[in-house]
């Protein structure tokens, strides 16, 4: 009694992988791409919310 | 421009930070307790609430619910209100989800020493408790965002995005976890089975601790570490990779509880390759919190609050990078079902949620009560002696898991297991000793705390109402911006793109699992459990059996020659909940079906040492004497038939009479043994499903060849 590879039965089981992937790819590199283009300059505003207030 | 007056409500933050304290300690009593038992199983004082079984449940449940939750409630009130520049939306809400909290509290500690649980690892509350939590986090939900969408601060500030991501994926989890069928207003069956449980189950086990234990806790670092520090976070660029990473990451990696197990590869597979991925991201954020500190170390030198942060810290780095070795699979190998995981979760429990609610409480007090602390020197001591307790715990947890894990592998050269499983157990006694050591001086630095606390209440005088005073937020006039600038300002857009971003990851697990379900190969064989097998299951759930005991035997040798054939997935298609376990105090209990005559099982559950003596196993005396409760065997098994079980038709009608006829057999089988016993007694029905747990794959007709 083997297990294995019953996913293969599955029709059409390599979209799951693959939508992923690429979701997760394109979404990951817009959001590094965006980090590093913003101006350090308006983070740190940002960053000095918590200590604006006493 | 028009300056608002308004007041923040300190009041609400009071009550969670007085729940925190009280169910903290409750919480490590608890785990206190259960700990002790392992070696002195005496100490269960043969009560069925007090059994380790019962109690460890109660020790993770109040620690991760009661005592992090009311933590992270206290710090989120008390962080939301200032970064937003706003009062809680409602009062009404604040206080109903605060009663609420602590009405579930009390409900799952009473229904959880009565032994009412689904046997599913902290989610063992049943349905109707389960309803009531997912109410108040709706009420929490809406207090919050209310509170977000009034606020008089245009920038969210990234501790709110990590509650945003925290409250929308807890109900994710919570919702999909607790599907399950109720036959009584105390009992209900998992909507899933074998695998298929197992999956959602640790699905929902690691983002549980993922977006439980970790989220919501990072977002109070990110608002509370840079107002000790008094500095700014060291890298907010850092801080919003660290978000969208973790977030999207820690979705897919629960799998790799299961590893070696009946899963599906590919899905250990995808399970291990995220875990190790999360390195990154986790190890981003320890720095960005540590590096805050840059300049500033000789303020922890004073600071009680900074030195519990930055140990707080630590401990989420070391636990951080142990996950991912740990979901390796040959180190995984070693560490599994051994006191190896209770280490690495305690590293995270004791340092990094721990001491973060101590930092917070330390920090909040003396902000409140507009008073200076009672006392540094205390507060000092407490860190010392918490800091020195995780070591004294952890140290000889790594030591037992890793000896005790060696010992089951090693073969003599004639080809024999070297030790027995209880060898295995005994020899590490002392480390248990230790362990419970370490535990009693980090309880014994909390109650230095209470008594901190007690004072500093007692010289202060506490602010209710904190005025503030902040203009209100002017619409902007549209001009170009970058598309997360306008996404950090729009806290539904972000709630909707974080459930979107956690919902692919649980997607992509469970479609191809739930399409599994008829792909699983049953084996003909594998049978539907027998009414009286079936009370007796319930029985093996309500007393925590598989809090000790796994019921998964993964293909090593060492486990086969120890137990028997390895586990097949189709094994558990009857198994609502499935039962697998994940730490072996006790053996295995895959193949006990058999293993043993009746009389042994009797006789092992009335006082386990007179079966094997030197077992840490409590005693289950009240087994011999209760009666199993018939009355709900027929909605059983009608409740087991609407989950696809196959059971004739009408058979609920007949399930009694066939469980009296079992259980007869089973009465006059113990008597030849000359033991007197009740035929409706609890202990035959557990019995029956012991014998049978793992027995139907033997009936299966060999083939003379296999030639796949």
């Amino acid at each position: 009694m083997k297990f294995i590879n019953y996913l293969e039965k599955v029709s059409g089981v390599d979209i799951f992988g693959l939508t992923s992937l690429i979701l997760f790819f394109l979404f990951f590199s817009i959001m590094v791409i965006w980090v590093f283009k913003t101006k350090k300059k308006s983070f740190q505003e940002i960053s000095r919310i918590p200590l604006d207030n006493n | 421009m028009q300056v608002e007056k308004f007041y923040y409500d300190n009041k609400i933050v009071k009550a969670f930070g007085i729940a925190t304290i009280v169910f903290g300690i409750v919480g490590m009593l608890a785990g206190l307790w259960a700990a002790i038992q392992i070696y002195y199983p005496a100490i269960s004082l043969n009560l069925p609430a007090t059994t380790f079984g019962r109690l460890r449940p109660l020790h993770t449940n109040a620690i991760i619910f009661a005592f992090v939750g009311n933590s992270i409630f206290t710090g989120v009130y008390y962080s939301l209100q200032r970064l937003c520049k706003a009062r809680m939306f409602s009062d009404k809400l604040s206080w109903l989800h605060f009663w609420g909290w602590q009405a579930i509290i009390a409900a799952a500690a009473i229904t959880l020493l009565m032994g009412v649980t689904t046997g599913k690892e902290y989610a063992e509350l049943e349905w109707p408790i389960d309803i009531a939590i997912t109410l108040i986090w709706v009420v929490f939900g809406i207090n919050m965002f209310g509170t977000i969408l009034k606020r008089r601060e245009r920038h969210l500030y990234v501790a709110i995005w990590f509650y945003i991501a925290t409250w929308v994926t807890v109900a994710m989890l919570h919702i999909v976890n607790s599907v399950e069928i109720p036959v009584t207003f105390l009992k209900s069956y998992s909507w899933y089975a074998g695998v298929q449980d197992a999956l959602v189950q640790w699905w929902y086990g690691h983002n549980a601790v993922a977006f439980f234990l970790t989220t919501p806790v990072l977002g109070l670092m990110y608002y509370f570490l840079p107002k000790a520090a008094n500095r700014p976070v060291y890298s907010y660029r850092l801080s919003i990779i660290h978000f969208w990473a973790l977030i999207f990451i820690y979705i897919w990696a629960g799998p790799h509880h299961l590893l070696y197990t009946a899963l599906p590869d590919w899905a250990q597979s995808l399970g291990t390759v995220f875990s190790v991925m999360l390195i990154a991201p986790s190890w981003g954020g320890m720095l960005n919190g540590l590096f805050t500190l840059r300049g500033a170390w000789d303020k922890v030198r004073e600071e009680p609050v900074l030195k519990f942060m930055v140990v707080a810290i630590t401990c989420y780095g070391m636990s951080t990078f142990e996950g991912p070795m740990l979901s390796l699979k040959n180190v995984n190998a070693i560490s599994h079902f051994t006191d190896w995981t209770i280490a690495h979760v305690h590293i995270g429990g004791l340092g990094w949620n721990g001491f973060l609610a101590f930092a917070i409480i330390y920090y909040l007090l003396p902000k409140m009560w507009n008073t200076q602390l009672y006392s540094k020197k205390l507060a000092t001591n407490h860190f010392w002696l918490g800091t020195i307790g995780i070591i004294l715990y952890a140290v000889p947890m790594y030591w037992a898991g890793f000896e005790q894990a060696s010992m089951w592998k090693q073969f003599t050269a004639e080809g024999q297991l070297k030790f027995q499983f209880l060898e295995t157990v005994t020899n590490i006694i002392p480390m248990y000793v230790a362990r419970s050591v370490g535990g009693l001086l980090y309880l014994t630095g909390a109650l230095m705390m209470v008594y901190n606390v007690y004072k500093t209440v007692k010289q202060g005088s506490f602010i209710a109402e904190e005025a503030a005073e902040a203009p209100a937020l002017v619409k902007e006039a549209p001009h170009k911006e970058y598309w997360h600038r306008v996404l950090e300002r729009k806290p539904v857009t972000m709630l909707v793109l974080s459930l979107i971003l956690v919902s692919i990851g649980g997607l992509v697990q469970m479609i191809p699992t739930f399409l599994v379900k008829s792909n699983v190969p049953t084996i003909a064989s594998v049978k539907p459990y027998t009414p009286l097998e079936l009370q007796g299951r319930d029985l093996y759930v309500k007393e925590g059996c598989y809090t000790c005991h796994s019921q998964m035997i993964r293909p090593f040798r060492d486990e086969v020659a120890r137990y028997g054939e390895y586990s097949k997935a189709g094994e558990f298609v009857y198994d609502h909940p499935f039962q697998w376990g994940s730490k072996r105090t006790g053996p295995d209990l895959a193949r006990i079906g058999g293993k043993y005559p009746d009389s042994w099982h009797y006789n092992h559950m009335y006082d386990p040492r007179s079966m094997s003596p030197g077992s840490v196993m409590p005693p289950y005396p009240w087994l011999l004497d209760k009666a199993i409760d018939t009355s709900n065997t027929a909605a059983k098994i009608r409740a087991m038939q609407t989950l696809g079980v196959p059971y004739p038709e009408g058979y609920d009608q007949q399930a009694n009479r066939d469980l009296m006829k079992q259980a007869e057999t089973i009465a006059a089988n113990l008597k030849k043994d000359k033991i007197e016993t009740a035929p409706n007694a609890q202990i035959v029905a557990l019995i029956a499903y012991l014998q049978r747990v793992g027995t139907d794959i033997k009936l299966e007709p060999k083939p003379l060849a296999e030639n796949k």
